[in-house]
């Protein structure tokens, strides 16, 4: 296991927002926390970042404990963190911004390499390197985020919703890129999200997410055929034998 | 980040410069180039100790503190250098230079070209070099500075380091022209006013802030009644708040709702 949280508690002052989370994510695979709104799928992301700290719990990454560490010095073990909401650097041009993901390297040599890598991911941000970076379009700031947290050259990357507010097309070219680095780089990946379909098309393993507790998890051909998910998660209903459904149905895990 | 105390920082670098040049008899050189250190040192630990504890509050307990400071630094520097005015002999006092009809003395023509070089080294700085850089991405998004890795702590304190020293260049070729005293600080609102004109986070804006107070007051002394001059910075400050209030060379562009 590269990364390994055992059951991990993050406060937000007296709210409880992640009630004894553990998951495990193997090198080499992408892994998706699933789950809605409020479910804590950020908090998880934030806590392992060091952002937030745990109040309980352990966050072993490749051997160490990260828990409370700073930001910067987790993301010198190797884990690189693609926020939210595209936080590019809005007055820096694109390869400024992408130029600062490699911040903490030295090796010159090897970041250009890796530039030239990012560039070939993402053509379009390779006509764009002098303009800054406010003026991209949404899908083009993700993109950025992705590329700027690939220059630090991770061992792991996190993905925090990196289909929101994008339109469908662009959601399933981004999903499409994740994949190409997991296979070409071999990069271990943790991504979450609300769209449950495009995630779990893309990833091998899915844990379910529901007010701070881990519901579910499995492989995500399983979780894709999880009656409970096709209704919750994917939005199909099952229509019942002589066209009667139940008016609600009972979640089988509470 | 606006720091009301910056005028004060350079009277202290002034009154360093004085005890360094005018009482231990340094040249000039290098009592500024250790005043100018002394005060980037300074910088560096008021932001460790006192300036970090304010990151994240709101605006305002920024500004209340920075005026507070100001007020520490100029009863500091009062108890310890007193408040008589004071000077220290320059390699260039009391020279002037002579452009066909126009008369500039040595001491103006120092700021002008001290103002200038600096200008271009900052410049330089935050566009080329790679801490520059991050410098201003820290500034524009501090959690995406977290997470690409930037020491953001060490780099607020830096940066404070910087405003401190070039505070001191500032007072240091000041000092001949308006002597070193608890109260030379003042003439920092009049660069925030430049500041405001200019649009806040451009340097040549900034300039170009500076050089129309510094022409409206000198055609206000000539041409209004007596105290318009005083006024002119404040009257244009107001001026440019009505017509242009992002600045003349807005970096912070305003968000549209």
């Amino acid at each position: 296991m590269l990364l390994e949280l055992k059951n991990v508690e993050t406060y937000y002052g007296p709210i409880m927002a992640i009630r004894g989370v553990s998951l495990a994510v193997p090198e080499g695979r992408i892994v998706a926390v699933l789950g809605a709104n409020g479910a804590g799928k950020t908090t998880i992301l934030r806590t392992i970042s060091g952002v937030m700290d745990p109040q309980k719990g352990e966050i072993v990454f490749a051997g160490e404990d990260i828990a409370r560490r700073d930001p910067d010095a987790v993301m010198r073990l190797g884990l690189s963190h693609v926020p939210e909401g595209r936080e590019v650097f809005p007055f820096l041009s694109v390869s400024e911004n992408l130029r600062m993901g490699a911040y903490s390297r030295r090796d010159r040599a090897r970041i250009a390499g890796d530039l030239e890598r990012v560039y070939d991911y993402f053509p379009a941000l390779a006509d764009r390197g002098s303009q800054q970076a406010s003026q991209l379009s949404g899908g083009e700031q993700q993109m950025l985020a992705i590329g700027r947290a690939l220059m630090a050259h991770p061992r792991m990357l996190l993905l925090d919703e990196p289909s929101l507010g994008l339109s469908p097309i662009l959601v399933h070219q981004i999903f499409e890129i994740i994949n190409r680095i997991n296979e070409e780089q071999g990069m271990t990946i943790l991504v979450v999200e609300q769209n449950a379909h495009v995630a779990l098309r893309h990833s091998h393993y899915g844990y379910v997410l529901e007010n701070g507790r881990v519901v579910m998890d499995d492989t995500c051909e399983k979780l894709e055929n999880s009656p409970d998910i096709q209704e919750f998660y994917l939005g199909m209903k099952d229509q019942m034998p002589r066209g009667v459904r139940r008016w609600k149905k009972r979640k089988t895990w509470r | 980040m606006v720091n009301f105390a910056q005028g004060d920082l350079m009277m202290l670098g002034a009154f360093v410069a004085v005890t360094l040049i005018g009482d231990f008899g340094l040249p000039w050189v290098l009592g500024l180039l250790l005043s100018v250190l002394a005060l980037a040192v300074f910088g560096y630990l008021l932001d460790a100790f006192v300036l970090r504890r304010v990151l994240g509050e709101p605006q305002f307990a920024i500004v209340m503190l920075t005026i507070g400071l100001g007020f520490i630094f100029r009863a500091v520097a009062g108890l310890v250098w007193g408040y008589d005015p004071q000077s220290f002999p320059t390699p260039y006092t009391g020279k002037s230079l002579r452009v066909g009809e126009v008369v500039v003395s040595y001491e103006n023509f120092a700021i002008l070209l001290g103002t200038l070089i600096l200008c271009v080294v900052l410049f330089l700085f935050f566009r080329r070099t790679r801490l520059g850089i991050a410098m201003q991405a820290t500034s524009q998004n501090q959690l995406a500075a977290y997470y690409v890795g930037i020491p953001v702590k060490r780099v607020f304190s830096l940066v404070w380091a910087i405003s401190a020293g070039v505070a001191a260049v500032a007072g240091i070729l000041l000092a001949p022209v308006s002597l070193v005293q608890p109260g030379m600080g003042f003439i920092g609102i009049k660069a925030f006013a430049a500041a405001v004109i200019g649009g806040f986070g451009s340097i040549p804006g900034a300039l170009l802030g500076g050089w129309i107070i510094g022409i409206a007051e000198q055609f206000a002394g000539v041409y209004l009644p007596a105290g318009f001059q005083e006024m002119s910075a404040y009257g244009i400050l107001i001026l440019a708040l009505i017509l242009r209030p992002q600045g003349l060379f807005a970096q912070i562009q305003r968000k549209k709702v």
